[in-house]
């Protein structure tokens, strides 16, 4: 039986400025299955938030998606209405954003607003919505929910609010919650137990989950499948096990390497050398090359396809590919 | 909450009495005699030096202010010189024709300016949005004078559809209304959708349509409520000045309001009538801004909930 929530085939998606026009996403491919936590790694500007953006067809001018399908289940979501799409947002997929402090509407009650999430989608009275509401109040784990209901956001910490918003967003029992950056905006002792309510939350009502980070920690404690992104491209995928043991990327290398180690005493922390490419003027070949320690002459010359080496596990690389190696470069 | 808006009148009690006090000391600086302007010319220095002492107007400063406070107090603000009736009772006459004017004219101006500045935001950079934003800065920038003249020409001249000037009927006040609710709503408008658009962008908007909502309830609900925070606070004052008299509307079109007769006080030298309507009108624009700041209070929950 097939269990995909989410197949993104042959996504790009633009942004058509002034300066020319912007691939931020550059034919990418993601299938997420059902109750399954998928992350979407890689530095600022790869890619990742606007994969997530362009799911929820939320992306603002002048980006728009111009090639690929993203199916939900089995409908394609760019080929639906407005209208169709606002019964999937918040209903089907739903979103939580990096920014708690600033994502809840300041003038009204957080019970309000996630209320107002339960009628969208559901056909309940004022009452049963508030019940539903100060329900899941509870399940996330917000003290004296009945009380909390009528609290501003104001009120409320940041690991608070960033409860709310995944309230809000669980409330209408999704199959796939995309978290941009959930836990970036907080407090590492708050991070921990954010990731724990999402794990909680998936687990409880087999949600999908997409997870968007920079962190590649989050990724080891959250995920079962990884995508690493780069420049709008999937450079490589593989589950979380695969990835962590035998990274093949240069790129992949380079991220987990950029992890400090509490175990060694080093002066100087390693990065991967240079700054991620202006995409509109991206290098020839390989966007990765001129950043690459094992970079090669066809590197340069050639853009590598995705080669799978085998249990799941593809790479966008050159090195993957046993014909260019043994050819002598 | 209570304890905001007793906390804000409170405040606003000292600023009353200076101004009383400032306005007070500002007209007695003024040149010319009051008993010479009462009596007409030709008249013996000895009855004008009878008539001052008999007023009390020879009294020192400080006595004359007391006297004019605790007047103030009783609801006594003193004869008109001229027009020979108690001041409290010419201000009594003439502000609900000025309060008609602003409420009317008020009127105008938000259904006007609010939807005017939601539209031109929702279709931004389009020729609609430039065409209606087109209109309220002509709105903006036209003397209301002109404009009044113009309607007196057009509406009422050569159309004969609505009365010239005078206040007595419903169709007197369509267009002193026009002329200043336009005047007012060109800046509503701007500022509603410059405040719209800027809300527009913040991260809770974004939530709101991950939410699954449509459009225009993303607009309208979570979009205006909060953009209206500074619009509100403008409408307040703009509404209290109105009230305070539009002095150039009134005299165009023969309206007895507050205007008018301050108008009337400077140009006949009549200090009591004067002084009163200056210190009426401020204190009007000073109760306006309480109201604004209170109305922010219930649009922004962080000032309600401190």
């Amino acid at each position: 039986m097939d269990d995909t929530i989410l197949k993104i085939r042959g996504l790009k998606t633009q942004f058509f400025t002034s300066k020319g026009v912007v691939p931020a996403v550059d034919g990418v491919d993601v299938t997420v299955r059902a109750g399954e936590a998928v992350g979407l790694v890689g530095e600022s500007g790869c890619g990742k938030s606007m994969t997530a953006m362009s799911v929820m067809q939320l992306l603002q001018h002048p980006g728009r998606v111009v090639e690929g399908e993203i199916w939900l289940k089995d409908r394609n979501l760019l080929k639906l209405s407005k209208r169709e799409m606002c019964d999937v947002r918040g209903n089907e997929i739903s979103m939580i954003f990096q920014e708690p402090m600033t994502s809840l509407n300041p003038v009204f009650t957080i019970g309000r607003q996630v209320m107002e999430a339960v009628r969208q989608h559901q056909d309940v009275s004022k009452e049963e919505a508030k019940e539903i509401a100060i329900d899941i109040f509870r399940r996330i784990g917000i003290p004296e929910p009945e009380k909390r209901f009528y609290s501003y956001p104001h009120q409320l910490s940041g690991g608070l609010r960033q409860r709310v918003m995944i309230g809000m967003a669980m409330v209408c029992n999704p199959s796939l919650m995309i978290c941009d950056e959930p836990t970036t905006a907080l407090d590492v002792t708050i991070e921990a137990q954010i990731l724990y309510l999402i794990k909680e939350m998936q687990k409880e009502k087999g949600t999908a989950v997409v997870m968007i980070t920079h962190n590649l920690g989050v990724v080891a404690e959250s995920c079962d499948y990884v995508y690493v992104m780069y420049a709008g491209k999937i450079m490589e995928e593989a589950s979380v096990y695969e990835i962590f043991e035998h990274p093949t990327h240069p790129y992949t290398f380079g991220l987990l390497n950029s992890i400090p180690k509490t175990t060694e005493v080093k002066d100087h922390l390693f990065t991967i050398r240079g700054l991620v490419p202006n995409l509109l003027s991206l290098p020839k070949g390989c966007r990765f090359c001129t950043r690459c320690d094992k970079a090669m002459q066809i590197c340069t010359e050639y853009e590598p396809d995705l080669y799978d080496i085998g249990g799941g596990h593809k790479v966008r690389c050159f090195l993957a590919n046993k014909e260019v190696m043994e050819s002598g470069k | 909450m209570v304890k905001y808006i007793v906390n804000r009148i409170l405040v606003t009690i000292p600023i009353i009495i200076a101004i009383i006090l400032i306005v007070f000391l500002l007209l007695q600086v003024l040149p010319g005699n009051p008993i010479q302007v009462m009596m007409k010319e030709k008249v013996n220095q000895a009855v004008i030096d009878r008539v001052t002492e008999q007023m009390g107007l020879n009294d020192p400063l400080m006595v004359r202010f007391g006297r004019y406070l605790w007047g103030m107090l009783h609801g006594d603000l003193g004869h008109s010189y001229k027009l020979k009736r108690p001041v409290t009772q010419l201000i009594m006459t003439a502000f609900p024709n000025t309060v008609k004017l602003a409420i009317t004219s008020a009127l105008v101006a938000w259904i006007i300016g609010i939807p005017t500045g939601i539209i031109s935001a929702i279709k931004k950079d389009t020729l609609l949005d430039r065409t209606l934003m087109g209109f309220s800065l002509v709105g903006i920038s036209l003397p209301v004078f002109w404009a009044a003249m113009l309607l007196q020409y057009i509406l009422g001249y050569k159309l004969k559809l609505l009365p010239i000037s005078g206040y007595s009927t419903i169709r007197h006040m369509i267009m002193p209304a026009i002329v200043l609710g336009w005047a007012s709503s060109g800046s509503i408008a701007r500022l509603t959708r410059s405040s719209l658009l800027g809300v527009m962008k913040n991260d809770y908007i974004r939530t709101a349509r991950a939410k699954g909502l449509v459009e225009s309830a993303v607009v309208l609900r979570h979009g205006l409520k909060n953009s209206m925070i500074p619009v509100v606070t403008m409408m307040a004052m703009q509404f209290a000045s109105l009230l305070s008299g539009a002095v150039i509307t009134e005299s165009v079109f023969g309206i007895g309001g507050i205007g008018q007769l301050m108008v009337s006080a400077i140009s006949q030298r009549d200090m009591p009538l004067l002084q009163s309507s200056v210190v009426f009108s401020t204190m009007i624009i000073i109760i306006g801004n309480l109201v604004a700041d209170i109305l922010y209070s219930f649009l922004d929950p962080k000032i309600r909930t401190q």
